[in-house]
């Protein structure tokens, strides 16, 4: 029953040999060693575990390991991996976090969102990081992290895309 | 004169920050230990209250990849911490649903899961008691018939064969005198169900007893020396002594006194010794974390209030029932502290208060940020409220009447220590604009404001001490080894701070060490909110014995006056010799030559350690009188502005205040998370977390879809955090501890507000939505509340007319 999936994970191909009914966040830390996706709820609720496949933020605890055989898959080691990303600063400079233990899922929720969309709105934002459970914070200084780079970003989601448009570089991390 | 510091009072950024959200910070879970560990599933109880009468284990056993299958009669031993009532495995009989009976041990989580589910364990059931008032009846069956055998901290009073585990009475004054004089007397009955903790990060625990004997535990908690002293303690038939035995606590994913003491950890020590030579993991499921760690204990207060008409409160008659559990090894304490402090920080001459720890079927009672004061305030901080309009007087101003000042004297006799409390009270009424009734746009919403003062000493035994290891490095960077816990709330950064001020060093280049309590110095626990204070005071200390040490070192080899020496940025200098300045990078390890060649000094190493020697647990047992049980009170006021949908009865905080003495902020932004957290936690105890059980005692609702817990979109529209700094004058720098406060006030504030804005008022935590609709219909929410034990308390708060006095047993 044992199979091998193949996955592009933090800029390196990397492979696994999995069960079918191994799920994501097991593999990712038992099989292929990176633990900053963590186990909080194992049902979706809490956001601990997200990770970024093909783009867009997932709880790797709700994805089959197969399902991610040929994808690409971004956790926080992958996007610090040069060194903190603004919002990463951000994050440190706002103690937009205390325990830790939400961060990694909440900072790839936020670089999602400010991906997609750069200027977003208090609103917008949380409602991005709704599904980021932090039980220490109260929030507030996760929002502001988000939305100080979200200020200090010179384009608008509609400029962003027009520059993109321009240099052919659609495809996103 | 006010000193000038350069670290202390800063808002230093964290130093836990780059490990945190670059995904480096390893919390226990995330520590490898290679192809050989092993992984537990625990079997657990389907009864509220049962006798065991056998355990099959012979098809689990039968399972390849099942390395043990391990009951209570392999471990038939007690644990706790101020009261050795827990099993490490339910032996004979169980106490409450999903209690741990066996636990199989397999290569892996799967196997071990699927051979779990063929223990076959025989029950006989028994009356099991969920309610507290069958708990305290004559025919009520006993959780814990052998009660009078237990091992106790000696102050604690347990009534043998009841269900009465501890009665704290507090006695001071003459009540009936005090009620006399007053001019209103007001009672009533107030209910607080239980709570869960919900640190993001479930429980886990690894345990490896190597083949040399060597017991080591990697354990997500608050308290690495104190759950070190309970294993061993708890395995001493082993024959493992307190240095055989290891504790390493990582980064911890969120405590809230969840991850005090020793809960399911004790298991992860029992099935390391039942497969020597292997590393065994236990981690809890979600829902585990809900039922077998600690809850938030129930509680029904009844208050008997008296104020004369000028707004001097005469008397207190506080009494309050907790429901604690199956075990209460550590929840007692909790109704201890309460049993101490339930007139809230104010100036009452006549005192009686009467604290009961109720042993019930339903998982353990523990401690939980706040350790009982929110529970007592929910009821207290309502009712002063109530009795401030029966005389007619503005509810701020009768509290700033009657507001606690230093030199008070407290209900248990010893002195009030210093207090911004007024302080506090007038900022955060100015700030939330009291007296100035407010207008929401849209029709259908109405807006209400409520205040509550709130005030907490951290809960601890006399002896609890605090130590600090620190040596420096060959740059002069240094490192520093506590044993206090960083559980959030960036202890590590203001231990940098303080011993960055007293060496001059910058917090960059001083490294603070998580537990390990073979290197490490010293912590009793990091809970209470005391770590800043205590261990602040330990920190201090080792870094001015690592000073003298320094100026000794400059002495001696070169001749120079102790008296003239002193540091600066970085440097031995002399105030006698303006162009002397010895950088401490070039002698802290290699010491300084002399002009002979040879060389004077060598490693700079220093400990510190602080004890509060003032403090002492001997109070009479019958009033209290003559300890001095706690080293301080932290205290401050709240308020809030709620807007209240008039139509559905949803309700948001559109501004919360908070000021709060903490003596001296050590770092302001950490305070002031503290606050917006805090509060955020108490609003969803108050609004709507909400727990439930079935009428067999099973937790109803163990997860984050039907416990809900606060997400981004459920803050408070604006908060603003008030810093008080009165100096606490043991404390390091003035500072005092502020972890638990900032959730204390929450409750009562809704309650409060929810009056103001509609005239309704609520006595039974959580003020949902829900129970304020029905309010303003004129329905009872007990009427109507269904079958499910949303309070734990089956019968309306009125109907629990406690006799206290007439329990039976000794």
């Amino acid at each position: 029953m044992k199979r091998t999936i193949s996955i592009k994970l933090n800029g390196a191909a990397r492979s696994a040999d999995i069960d079918p009914s191994d799920i994501l966040l097991d593999v990712l830390r038992e099989k292929l060693g990176v633990k900053s996706p963590k186990i909080g709820c194992e049902r979706g609720d809490c956001g601990v575990c997200t990770v970024i496949f093909n783009g867009r933020t997932v709880r790797s605890c709700l994805v089959l390991a197969a399902e991610a055989d040929g994808g690409e898959i971004v956790t926080i080691e992958g996007l610090g991996a040069k060194g903190p990303t603004p919002l990463q600063q951000s994050f440190i400079k706002n103690n937009a976090f205390q325990c830790g233990f939400c961060a990694p899922g909440m900072v790839l929720a936020a670089t999602e969102l400010l991906e997609k969309n750069p200027k977003p709105d208090e609103h917008e934002i949380k409602e991005a990081i709704s599904g980021n459970l932090c039980r220490c914070t109260g929030y507030e200084p996760i929002v502001k992290a988000i939305r100080e780079v979200a200020d200090s970003s010179p384009l608008s989601h509609r400029e962003r895309a027009g520059v993109r448009a321009k240099s052919g570089k659609g495809k996103r991390r | 004169m006010t000193e000038q510091f350069k670290f202390v009072g800063t808002d230093v950024q964290r130093i836990d920050g780059v490990d945190k959200v670059t995904g480096a910070a390893q919390y226990v879970d995330d520590l490898d230990f290679g192809p050989n560990l092993l992984h537990a599933e625990i079997v657990e109880s389907p009864h509220a209250h049962a006798e065991i009468l056998g355990i099959d284990t012979a098809a689990a056993e039968k399972v390849p990849g099942v390395v043990k299958v391990v009951t209570g009669k392999d471990f038939p031993y007690t644990f706790g911490l101020y009261m050795q009532d827990r099993y490490i495995f339910a032996k004979d009989r169980v106490r409450f649903v999903g209690e741990q009976v066996a636990a199989v041990i397999a290569r892996d989580p799967k196997t071990a899961k699927r051979a779990a589910a063929l223990v076959k364990v025989k029950y006989k059931p028994l009356p099991f008691v969920l309610d507290l008032k069958e708990a305290l009846s004559d025919r009520a069956s006993l959780v814990h018939p052998n009660l009078a055998s237990y091992r106790h901290v000696p102050w604690f009073f347990p009534r043998e064969k009841t269900n009465i585990a501890h009665w704290r009475k507090t006695r001071k004054g003459d009540v009936e005198k005090g009620f006399a004089e007053a001019d209103v007397v007001l009672e009533d009955t107030y209910t607080v169900p239980r709570y869960a903790h919900c640190a993001i990060e479930p429980h886990v625990i690894v345990g490896l007893y190597d083949l040399a004997g060597r017991l080591t535990l990697w354990s997500a908690s608050q308290s690495p020396y104190t759950q070190r002293n309970v294993f061993a303690e708890a395995i001493a038939p082993f024959g493992l002594t307190h240095k055989d035995v290891r504790v390493i606590t990582p980064y911890v994913g969120g405590g809230f006194g969840g991850k005090a003491g020793v809960s399911m950890e004790i298991l992860g020590v029992a099935l390391a010794l039942a497969v020597k030579g292997s590393p065994v993991k236990v981690r809890w499921t979600r829902a585990q974390e809900f039922y077998n760690t600690y809850q938030r204990q129930g509680v029904i207060a009844h208050i008997k209030l008296g104020a004369k008409k000028d707004g001097t409160i005469t008397a207190i008659d506080h009494t309050l029932h907790w429901d604690a559990g199956a075990y209460v090894e550590y929840g007692a304490n909790v109704v201890n502290a309460v049993g101490l402090s339930a007139t809230g920080p104010y100036r009452v001459p006549n005192v009686k208060i009467d604290s009961l720890c109720i042993y019930t079927n339903l998982p353990p009672g523990g401690p939980y940020r706040g350790f009982g004061y929110s529970e007592f305030g929910f009821g207290l901080e309502s009712h002063m409220n109530r009795i401030a309009q029966k005389i007619g007087m503005d509810p701020v101003a009768f509290r700033r009447k009657n507001a606690i000042k230093e030199g008070d004297t407290l209900a248990y006799g010893a002195e009030m220590n210093p207090s911004g409390l007024a302080e506090a009270i007038d900022r955060v009424a100015s700030e939330v604009g009291w007296g100035r009734k407010e207008e929401s746009e849209n029709p259908n919403e109405v807006i209400g404001k409520g205040f509550a003062c709130f005030w907490k000493a951290p809960a601890m035994p006399p002896n609890a001490a605090s130590a600090a290891f620190l040596k420096f490095n060959e740059d002069g960077s240094l490192n520093l080894t506590v044993s206090g816990m960083e559980i959030g709330q960036g202890f590590l950064t203001v231990m940098a701070q303080i011993a960055a001020e007293v060496l001059t060093v910058p917090v960059s280049k001083i490294r603070v060490e998580l537990p390990d309590t073979d290197r490490n110095a010293y912590e009793w626990q990091t809970v209470g909110s005391h770590v800043t204070w205590g261990c602040g005071n330990a920190v201090r200390a080792a870094a001015a014995e690592a000073r003298e040490k320094m100026i000794e070192t400059v002495h001696r080899a070169l001749g120079l006056d102790k008296k003239d020496l002193y540091l600066e940025n970085e440097m031995v200098k002399c105030r006698t010799k303006p162009a002397f300045a010895l950088p401490f990078k070039s002698f802290v390890i290699n010491g300084i030559q002399t002009s002979h060649g040879n060389f004077i000094g060598g490693p700079i190493l220093a400990s510190g350690m602080f004890m509060p020697e003032f403090t002492s647990a001997t109070g009479d047992p019958e009033t209290s009188q003559g300890g001095h049980p706690n080293v301080h009170y932290t205290v401050g006021a709240a308020a809030v502005k709620l807007a209240i949908d008039k139509a559905t009865g949803k309700m948001r905080v559109l501004k919360a205040v908070l000021g709060v003495d903490v003596g001296k902020a050590i770092n302001p932004n950490l305070v002031r998370g503290q606050v917006t957290g805090g509060l955020l936690q108490g609003f969803a105890t108050a609004l709507y977390e909400d727990i439930r059980y079935s009428k067999e005692g099973k937790l109803l609702n163990p997860n984050f879809t039907d416990y809900k817990i606060p997400t981004a979109k459920d803050t408070p529209i604006e908060v603003v955090p008030i810093i008080i700094e009165v100096a606490q004058p043991d404390g390091p720098f003035g500072a005092r501890g502020v972890g638990e406060h900032t959730m204390i006030p929450t409750a009562p504030l809704i309650a409060n507000a929810v009056e103001d804005a509609v005239g309704v008022r609520i006595k039974t935590m959580p003020v949902t939505g829900e129970k304020v609709l029905l309010a303003l219909k004129g329905i009872d929410y007990d009427d109507v509340k269904g079958e499910t034990m949303g309070l734990c308390f089956m019968d309306k708060a009125e109907n629990y007319k406690f006799n206290v006095g007439a329990a039976k047993g000794k």
